[in-house]
């Protein structure tokens, strides 16, 4: 078969008929991953909670509602296991030493805290960026089983509990600053749904 | 064999100029900061920079026989033992041999030989080996012994930096954090020892000792006083405007006598392979580094900037040598 | 050329990487890890093999002056195929690799290899040149990924050969890849010259 000349109706023809092509298999291919696109989505959010807050049979993400704390909005996931209450997944972010950090801290009804995970942050690495791992159980920062309300969590070098990342306090102060927020949070989006702090004690 | 030929342009009288001759000085103006550091710092000093300077030392030749194969011995034209006591200046002296051996390798491998070695190089060897331990190590890195611990190594029970104070109050937005801050005097003499904030790298406790470094050279004419000067202006200037606008950036005075400025203006920034060759490029040069040094430590990640601004600043040297030439022999001034 | 002579030019004679040295956004932004430099390659090698053929096969329809934007909607529209099947079958590398896939649209490899190799030849010939491209590429992204991940971490695939606290983070980071880099091309052209 001989090459196309570069005529203008062919260049026209050639450009057309090959995004056409294109473009109808973009579509096809597109309706075709729709629906495993949306549930790998939705399993990662799913995931995530689940790591902070495991033993739920309900669907936190979608029955996700938000709380307003002085001026600031919180996602709250509520986790139930056979239509009762076990806790939930807060979201809530602090400003760290390079910027926004964003966690997940799941709280057990009575408010304590199950597990976190650290969603998104900005800080140095290898300093900073050891929170994910550094308040988890077992290490050395532990912040698990405790709760915000009873003992309010602080860094050892402002009098409190907890032994701050080696050479990182800043982001330290900042992280468990967020556990705080979002255990008030918690508890503000609690109270309003009971409406009445009686139950909690 | 040597080569006794050399070939040159006129005139031809030698001043008694040499590698040798400049390196020496360089090191003679190190010794009372040296001293110092050793006084402050005790053993773990003592430690690190020897290690440093032996490493140096062996990686030059190592690299210069088995990797180069060149003949020539550059081992002892004082450019490498330089390099490790510069490098061992900027590390604390709590750190583990191997990290210092790291460190050692980098500057001379990476920041000097992969370029074909002295006078080639276009950053400073040293500052490239520190750079690469603070991003590599960095709790190691950002966790500085107090001063005054004589027998302590390993062990030495660790402080805030002033730096790392400022950067503290300008987080919190906080002024009085800076009352914590060892005063001028101390900063300046370099005993801070039973101060909050008396930490920090073996070469940036005692600005004195650099200043009298900076005095004999001046003396003898190793370098010239254009890059020094216009660097500690600089910041001078810069961080007393930002402290007249709000005052949790810290005073001018504290920018001048904490942290690496005196060492890096002294000592890093007039490195004469990395440094512009014109009197006029020099001010440029350290007008630039004095900025950007003021721009890291107040709005950067790092409480220090100065090793990067002197980096930064390195890799603009060949463009600021092609615009502040120096006025060839003779020329005549374009009308 | 054989096919076979095509495959092994691609891999070690026009090296993509450390011969041709294009394509080095994703080669440097990608290889933080083995694995993530082996999912990056094996995703551009998916990418440059379709669209090779599918070039090669189009060349007589395609008239020489628009011939540039139609390589472009082909290798773009097979790299949205790729995307949205990473995204739906392979989320957890697609989060890691996500930023990068989007961009081997612009990889010079692809536009490249149309260009010089399959729009002048057999589509069978062009096929094995994106095979053989795309493992020179995988290969090189593999070693450079297992070089940084081993210093950096002192694991390799994961796997932990020396305690973390040996690694050197600068080599997980980005002035740690142009480093590395760097020294492989040197010891690459070091290990040819003494062939």
């Amino acid at each position: 078969m001989k090459k196309l000349e570069s005529s203008l109706k062919n260049m026209i023809l050639s450009l057309t008929g090959f995004s056409i092509v294109a473009g109808g298999l973009l579509g096809w291919v597109n309706a075709a991953t729709a629906e495993p696109i949306a549930q790998a989505n939705a399993k990662a959010l799913s995931d995530a909670i689940a790591v902070v807050i495991p033993g739920f049979d309900n669907n936190p993400a979608e029955e996700a509602e938000t709380v307003e704390v002085e001026g600031t909005t919180y996602k709250i996931y509520p986790a139930t296991q056979g239509g009762k209450p076990i806790g939930a997944a807060v979201e809530a972010s602090a400003n760290g030493f390079g910027g926004t950090l964003t966690v997940l801290v799941g709280f057990d009804t009575e408010g304590n805290i199950i597990d976190y995970s650290l969603l998104s942050h900005a800080e140095t690495p290898g300093l900073g960026s050891k929170a994910s791992d550094w308040f988890k159980k077992g290490a050395k920062g532990d912040i698990t089983g405790k709760n915000p309300g009873t003992q309010s969590l602080t860094v050892s070098k402002d009098g409190g509990e907890i032994d701050a990342i080696t050479a990182s306090t800043i982001t330290s102060r900042a992280f468990l600053q967020a556990v705080n927020n979002a255990w008030s949070a918690y508890m503000n989006g609690q109270v309003d749904a009971t409406s009445g702090a009686s139950q909690q004690h | 064999m040597e080569n006794k030929l050399i070939v040159s342009l006129s005139p031809h009288v030698h001043s008694g100029d040499s590698i040798q001759r400049n390196m020496y000085g360089v090191l003679i103006a190190l010794i009372p900061a040296l001293l110092v550091s050793f006084f402050v710092f005790g053993l773990g000093a003592i430690i690190v920079t020897l290690t440093s300077v032996a490493a140096c030392l062996f990686f030059e030749w190592a690299i210069t026989k088995y990797i180069l194969k060149r003949d020539g011995n550059t081992l002892w034209d004082g450019s490498a033992a330089i390099t490790g006591i510069l490098l061992a200046f900027n590390l604390p002296s709590n750190l583990p041999v191997w990290i210092v051996i790291i460190g050692a390798l980098v500057a001379i491998g990476i920041g000097k030989m992969t370029f074909g070695g002295l006078g080639c190089n276009p950053f400073n060897p040293a500052l490239i080996g520190r750079v690469f331990l603070l991003i590599s190590f960095p709790v190691q890195m950002t966790s500085w012994p107090q001063a005054g611990q004589w027998g302590a190594y390993l062990d030495a029970e660790t402080g805030a930096t002033p730096l790392a104070l400022m950067k503290q109050a300008i987080k919190s937005g906080d002024p009085s954090v800076l009352n914590d801050l060892p005063s001028s005097l101390l900063l300046l003499i370099g005993f801070p020892e039973n101060c909050q904030a008396g930490a920090g790298c073996l070469g940036e406790i005692c600005a004195l000792a650099l200043l009298l470094g900076l005095a004999y050279m001046l003396w003898k004419k190793i370098i010239s006083w254009h890059i020094p000067i216009s660097i500690l202006a600089t910041v001078f200037v810069f961080s007393g405007l930002m402290h007249l606008a709000n005052p949790v950036y810290a005073s001018p005075v504290q920018h001048l006598l904490t942290g690496g400025l005196m060492l890096g203006a002294i000592f890093m920034a007039t490195d004469y392979v990395t440094s512009p060759m014109s009197h006029k490029g020099m001010l440029v040069y350290g007008v630039c580094i004095g900025f950007l040094t003021v721009v890291i430590r107040t709005f950067g990640a790092y409480p220090e900037g100065m090793s990067f601004a002197i980096l930064i600043m390195n890799a603009f040297t060949p463009l600021i040598n092609t615009y502040c030439k120096p006025k060839r022999y003779g020329e005549v001034a374009k009308k | 050329m054989n096919n076979f002579k095509i495959l092994i030019n691609g891999i070690v004679k026009e090296n993509p990487t450390f011969v041709l040295l294009l394509g080095m956004c994703p080669t440097l932004g990608t290889t933080s890890s083995a694995l993530n430099g082996m999912g990056m390659g094996l995703a551009t090698m998916f990418v440059l093999i379709c669209s090779n053929f599918a070039i090669s096969g189009i060349k007589n329809l395609v008239p020489d002056m628009v011939r540039i934007p139609i390589f472009v909607v082909v290798i773009a529209s097979f790299v949205t195929i790729l995307q949205m099947l990473m995204q739906a079958y392979v989320p957890a590398l697609y989060a890691t690799l996500g930023l990068f896939i989007p961009l081997i649209v612009v990889n010079c490899i692809l536009l490249g290899r149309a260009e010089a190799f399959a729009c002048k030849h057999t589509p069978i010939a062009s096929l094995f040149d994106g095979l053989g491209i795309g493992l020179g590429f995988t290969i090189a992204l593999t070693l450079l990924g297992g070089v940084r991940e081993f210093l950096g971490t002192g694991k390799l695939f994961g796997i932990s050969i020396l305690p973390e606290q040996y690694g050197m983070l600068v080599f997980v980071l980005a002035p740690g890849a142009f480093i590395a880099l760097g020294y492989l091309i040197a010891i690459v052209n070091r290990l040819k010259k003494n062939n």
